[in-house]
């Protein structure tokens, strides 16, 4: 053996992974408390999804299928995709895009380490192309539903895909985002819009308290060195930035920072998508130019776009430009005069 | 002083110096027989001046340095010479070098030692003391001091001693400045004297507070400065010190003495004293045993000592060693046995067991999760460099500066899918150099065919040029005088013998059916010419004199 001849204690990709899941944690918990267990369903889904498709797609490539299974990269991007859904769907809508993910956009792309799009965020693309009308039919907050859905129910729901007594329509609810998109088209202002009762402190009732627990355990990661400060500050503060630009111009027609901030997947986004290695740029000022196009690009898509919201395509269109923005952020080396030019 | 600068990246692995600090420095007892490598520096190994047979007193002479970049070796002890021949030494490679052994007699008598007043003495008569006193670097490299401590004309401005120590483990320096800090500072006098910097400056990491105590009351009226810096490996390594120290970088493929900054280490500093001061040349240094053996300590042990003497000393190898590691746990190499003699370049050996240096997991492939290019001390990208050694696109590792990696093993150290991105580093390096060497080759063989090509031509054209002269000449004599009766018969017999020799050739030809020319005489040694001195601008065929010159007589 040659040296060095010592390795950091207990580091490895499994508990990378592990500790990225543990992030989610409080998010999830969250997210149960106000929109139900549907959740838990589409998650315990998606995990069984990509372990099986990992191991299927591991074995048709004489891969060592334990060792590599056992890295938790893959029931990652089965909760990225589940927290990026809606949480009480046909349960073919999760495994659709989960097995997608693998499949398709990790394994077909050479596995882990190699593919150049995020297999979640591929995965959503997938299924918001395909079935538009499943993805935008969202649970409404426990608090603000006639009906609240039990667990029995969700399994249900999932399965036959009918709920007992009621409609969909009476358990569902425009997103805030959906929601000020189309109020805003008939000429409605912001003001009037989030006085709604979907609407909460910053951003809607209930996913704001979910963004703020993905702001937590991207704080975690942040704390224990698992992703740098770079990507999700330039996300963030560009989104904020432009935001606040805009509210200044017309606060009228456009929402506050704190609403862009606080709505969809902005913190999930910024944490746990846009700072996924295998898709984000290497370098400390790559990653500033990365975040800050996505969080661009994000407000693009919100705000003029034809979608409610635009991480996965934000972070999608970025994915490809990543090679180059590596190539063209090298930073100067020990003993050199400047960063090398491609 | 606290060190205002830092270096980017670095680690912190569990550090392990408390084993073996806590004994003092034991000086080993003399072995009944010394194996001393001729080849314990970087540089050309040493030539032996002794034969077998020979006694030899202690601090004489065995091997003499050999061209400029070189040291001396000397015997450990006074003995008889029993061999000259390759003993097991301690390389990674695992072969055996050329050794002299010396069978101790027990005396331990020196051959006469002469000191040396520096002060008075001129600098190279200093310089060449160092050189046949066996001066090299002992932090690991061995380089030849006295090759180091020449400034030339470089005006220096700092003296870098390196007491950092940083590699986990190790604490041969540290004992050394704790219990013989005015003897170091000695030796950076002597160093300061020959170097003349503005600045001296020692650097320490703050894990060695009685070493830091004892080297600042010895610097005292000096003017040496001791500055500390937090314990972040690779801190000893020379680019990152100076950096840590000056906040200067050493520009990429120059050495520290082009920014005026010479770095050496302390245990070097402190054989500088002993050669200078008390003209004894290095025949021991400080070495920590440790790790799994049973009482890890530093001893003061004769180069030529076999290692497992030194291991038995330290209480011998636990039963559960697996092997053994020559150096730090960071930059260090396997030995699998310690049959090998101790040399000037080792500082510390290491009984390795599965507990204490637990295997490598396999090897994950690389999530780009960029820990390394957050550890590397010289701020490469080394999940780049992974990737283009691993596809062998050595162009684009050449071009992400891939030679400016020191090897320190800080991106492997952090690594969560194992890689081990050093050895991918160390053969891609291996195969551009050799590569590099075939693309000279290949261009000097080119060069050579194509001047070969160019003379030949030359001397067709010359050989031309000079018949059509010479034809010239006759023409215009015969015009001269049409009916000069010696011209005509000179004419005759011209003729005639070029009818002769036409007829001989066609002859030949019927013979043979393909004629070719027998090489020309001397033609290896146009060529072998050719290779060292071509003409650079092409010569026209004609005007051959400017060539001519440069073709060996």
């Amino acid at each position: 053996m040659s040296s060095p001849h010592v390795l950091t204690p207990g580091s490895s990709v499994s508990t990378i992974m592990l500790l990225v899941l543990a992030a989610l944690l409080p998010a999830i918990a969250v997210y149960y408390f106000f929109f139900g267990p549907g959740i838990l369903i589409s998650l315990a889904l998606a995990s069984v999804t990509a372990l099986v498709a990992e191991a299927a797609m591991l074995q048709l490539r004489n891969y060592p299928v334990k060792h590599f299974l056992a890295d938790g990269s893959a029931v990652l991007t089965g909760w990225l995709l589940a927290l990026s859904i809606p949480p009480l769907a046909p349960w073919w809508l999760v495994v659709v895009g989960t097995a997608f993910a693998i499949v398709v956009a990790k394994h077909l792309y050479g596995g882990l380490g190699n593919n150049l799009f995020n297999p979640a965020m591929v995965g959503f693309a997938v299924l918001m192309i395909s079935f538009p009308a499943t993805m935008t039919q969202w649970p409404a907050p426990l608090l603000l539903s006639q009906h609240p859905v039990g667990f029995s129910e969700a399994l249900q729901y999932y399965f036959s895909g009918t709920l007992q007594g009621v409609k969909l329509d009476a358990v569902t609810m425009a997103t805030p985002l959906d929601a000020l998109k189309t109020q805003l088209s008939l000429q409605h202002t912001v003001g009037e819009v989030k006085s709604m009762p979907i609407f909460g402190n910053f951003g809607g009732k209930g996913t704001e308290a979910i963004a703020a627990m993905y702001l937590l355990g991207g704080l975690f990661l942040l704390q224990r060195r698992i992703i740098t400060w770079h990507t999700p500050v330039s996300f963030l503060v560009t989104l904020a930035l432009i935001a606040a630009l805009f509210n200044g111009i017309d606060p009228n027609r456009y929402a506050s920072p704190m609403f862009h901030l606080f709505t969809g997947g902005a913190m999930l986004g910024a944490f746990f998508i846009a700072t996924d290695y295998v898709t984000s740029p290497t370098t400390p000022l790559g990653k500033l130019v990365f975040g800050a196009s996505v969080g661009f690009l994000v407000y693009v898509i919100r705000v003029f776009g034809g979608y409610p919201d635009g991480i996965a395509f934000a972070v999608l269109i970025m994915n490809a430009a990543v090679p180059l923005i590596d190539a063209y952020t090298q930073p100067r080396v020990y003993g050199h005069d400047s960063g090398m030019k491609p | 002083m606290k060190n205002p600068h830092k270096f980017h990246g670095g680690v912190h692995p569990p550090e392990h110096k408390t084993e073996s600090s806590r004994l003092p420095i034991t000086v080993a007892p003399l072995p009944p027989r010394l194996i001393v490598p001729l080849r314990q520096h970087t540089g050309n190994p040493a030539k032996p001046v002794v034969n077998v047979g020979d006694h030899v007193l202690k601090g004489q002479m065995i091997g003499a340095a050999d061209g400029y970049i070189s040291a001396a070796v000397h015997a450990p002890t006074s003995g008889t010479v029993s061999a000259i021949e390759p003993h097991a030494v301690p390389h990674p490679s695992g072969l055996p070098d050329l050794c002299i052994t010396i069978e101790a007699d027990g005396e331990d008598r020196w051959t006469e030692r002469k000191p040396l007043d520096y002060q008075t003495a001129d600098p190279d008569a200093v310089r060449a003391l160092l050189r046949d006193a066996g001066i090299v670097g002992l932090g690991g490299a061995a380089f030849p001091a006295y090759v180091k401590l020449n400034p030339g004309r470089q005006k220096i401005k700092t003296l870098v001693v390196n007491g950092a120590e940083c590699e986990p483990w190790i604490t041969s320096d540290d004992l050394l400045m704790r219990e013989r800090a005015a003897e170091i500072v000695a030796g950076i006098k002597i160093m300061a004297h020959l170097m003349q910097p503005e600045e001296v400056l020692i650097g320490i990491e703050d894990n060695k507070p009685e070493a830091i105590a004892a080297m600042q009351s010895a610097c005292q009226g000096t003017g040496f400065e001791v500055v500390t810096a937090p314990v972040l490996y690779p801190s000893g390594g020379e680019k990152q010190l100076i950096k840590l120290l000056t906040g200067k970088e050493v520009p990429s493929g120059q050495r520290p003495i082009n920014i005026g900054v010479t770095c050496s280490n302390t245990g070097t500093a402190y054989t500088v004293h002993r050669a200078v001061n008390h003209g004894e040349a290095v025949i021991s240094r400080i070495v920590t045993i440790t790790g799994n053996v049973a009482r890890p300590q530093n001893f003061e042990a004769l180069i030529g000592t076999p290692l497992d003497e030194l291991a038995q000393l330290a209480g011998g190898a636990r039963p559960d060693t697996s092997h053994y590691i020559m150096g730090g746990p960071m930059m260090g190499f396997d030995l699998n046995n310690l049959g090998a003699p101790l040399t000037k370049a080792i500082n510390c050996v290491i009984a390795a067991s599965p507990a204490l240096f637990p295997p490598k997991p396999a090897a994950m492939p690389c999530i780009r999760c960029t820990q390394c290019a957050q550890a590397c001390p010289c701020n490469l990208q080394p999940q780049e460099l992974f990737w283009f050694s691993q596809s062998r696109n050595f162009d684009k590792a050449r071009a992400y500066n891939l030679f400016d990696c020191i090897e320190c093993g800080c991106c492997d150290y952090v690594c969560p899918s194992h890689i081990p991105l050093v050895s991918y580093y160390r053969f891609a390096k291996c195969e551009i150099v050799a590569q590099d060497r075939e693309k000279i080759a290949a261009e000097q063989s080119r060069q050579r065919f194509e001047f070969k090509q160019m003379r030949e031509e030359r001397e067709k054209a010359e050989k031309a040029a000079r018949m059509a002269e010479k034809a010239a000449a006759a023409k215009a004599a015969a015009a001269e005088n049409p009916d000069d009766p010696v011209a005509a018969a000179k004419k005759a017999a011209i003729q005639a013998a070029v009818e002769r020799t036409k007829a001989k050739k066609a002859e030949a030809a019927a013979l043979t059916p393909s004629p070719q020319p027998p090489p020309t005489r001397g033609e290896g040694a146009n060529e072998k010419g050719a290779c060292f001195d071509l003409p650079s601008p092409q010569p026209s065929p004609a005007g051959g004199e400017g060539a001519k010159n440069t073709e060996p007589s």
